[in-house]
């Protein structure tokens, strides 16, 4: 789980153009959203589209998007999950 | 009442000009690495620069080189910004297409897709300098001083704006140059230049010698 979560940090830094920060900077259990990372509903677009890419998971119902990218960890959590 | 041109600024062939003097250049770096230290040069705390596309990292920085001389105490809807190109988002279009182009990896990019409209980059800065103006983005087969000048004079006598941001930022497969200018109304020293199509042709045309070797 620790190595999959690095591995998001880089993924997100990468496919985010977050190229203020270093994947230390990144607090895993933090809020991607809102007060955390700050990022917007673009990122939210980019982060649905990084789930399919790297780990060929699509999200049918999108309901699920604010639990799934609620931190990285939750991301880690649903991807280790569901991975294929 | 004259419309007189505070500033400008170019960026061309990595060099960055404000009224016709260099202010930065990173001579050896490819226009990524460009962009990305006169971003840090300027520093103008917006991470979000980070997230656009060429083109757009290309007004922002021209804005923010002019923005000194913006009047903070005009309206934000007294404010316009009126730019143009030659070739629209013609580099991040071909982005957008490599993300779609394989049935096999067909991975369309939302934050690449979001800027294949010009006009993305005025809005992008009407948004970092609170102005809330006309906000417009024209095409044309080449620079067009007669027309962005009758415009935006236009828009000035009609007394919807009292201020405006200006010029041309264009991209291709060929290169890439701003040119941005600001202008006020009703202020003249007899210094600055007026607002007239000969006047942005002149000042666009300075710093213009790498161009001029490519023609």
């Amino acid at each position: 789980m620790e190595e999959l979560i690095k591995q998001l940090e880089k993924q997100i830094i990468e496919q985010l153009n977050l190229e203020d920060l270093e994947p230390e900077d990144i607090d895993p259990d933090e809020p991607l959203f809102g007060d955390g990372l700050g990022l917007d509903s673009i990122d939210a677009l980019e982060l649905i589209v990084l789930l399919e890419k790297q780990y060929g998971i699509k999200i049918e119902n999108p309901k699920e998007g604010q639990k799934i990218f609620y931190s990285i960890r939750t991301m880690a959590e649903y991807i280790t999950k569901h991975k294929k | 009442m004259p419309f007189v041109i505070e500033t400008y600024c170019h960026i061309r062939n990595n060099r960055i000009f404000r009224d016709g003097k260099l202010i930065f250049e990173a001579p050896d770096a490819d226009l990524k690495g460009f962009l990305k230290s006169a971003y840090k040069f300027l520093n103008p705390g917006h991470a979000k620069f980070y997230k656009m596309d060429e083109l757009s990292k290309l007004g922002f920085l021209a804005a923010e080189v002019l923005s000194p001389a913006f009047d903070r105490e005009l309206p934000p809807e007294e404010t316009a910004v009126i730019l143009s190109n030659t070739h629209s988002t013609w580099i991040t279009d071909i982005r957008h297409q490599e993300t779609i182009t394989d049935e096999d990896k067909f991975f369309p990019s939302p934050a690449i897709f979001v800027y294949t409209l010009p006009n993305i980059m005025t809005g992008e800065i009407s948004i970092r300098h609170k102005f809330r103006g006309e906000n417009a983005f024209f095409i044309f087969e080449k620079f067009n001083p007669e027309f962005l000048v009758d415009y935006v004079n236009q828009l000035i006598m009609s007394g919807k704006i009292k201020a405006c941001l200006g010029g041309y930022v264009d991209q291709s497969i060929d290169g890439y140059e701003a040119f941005v200018y600001y202008l006020r109304s009703g202020k003249n020293d007899g210094k600055k230049p007026e607002h007239t199509a000969g006047e942005v042709r002149k000042l666009y045309e300075m710093n213009n010698e790498v161009k001029k070797e490519i023609i």
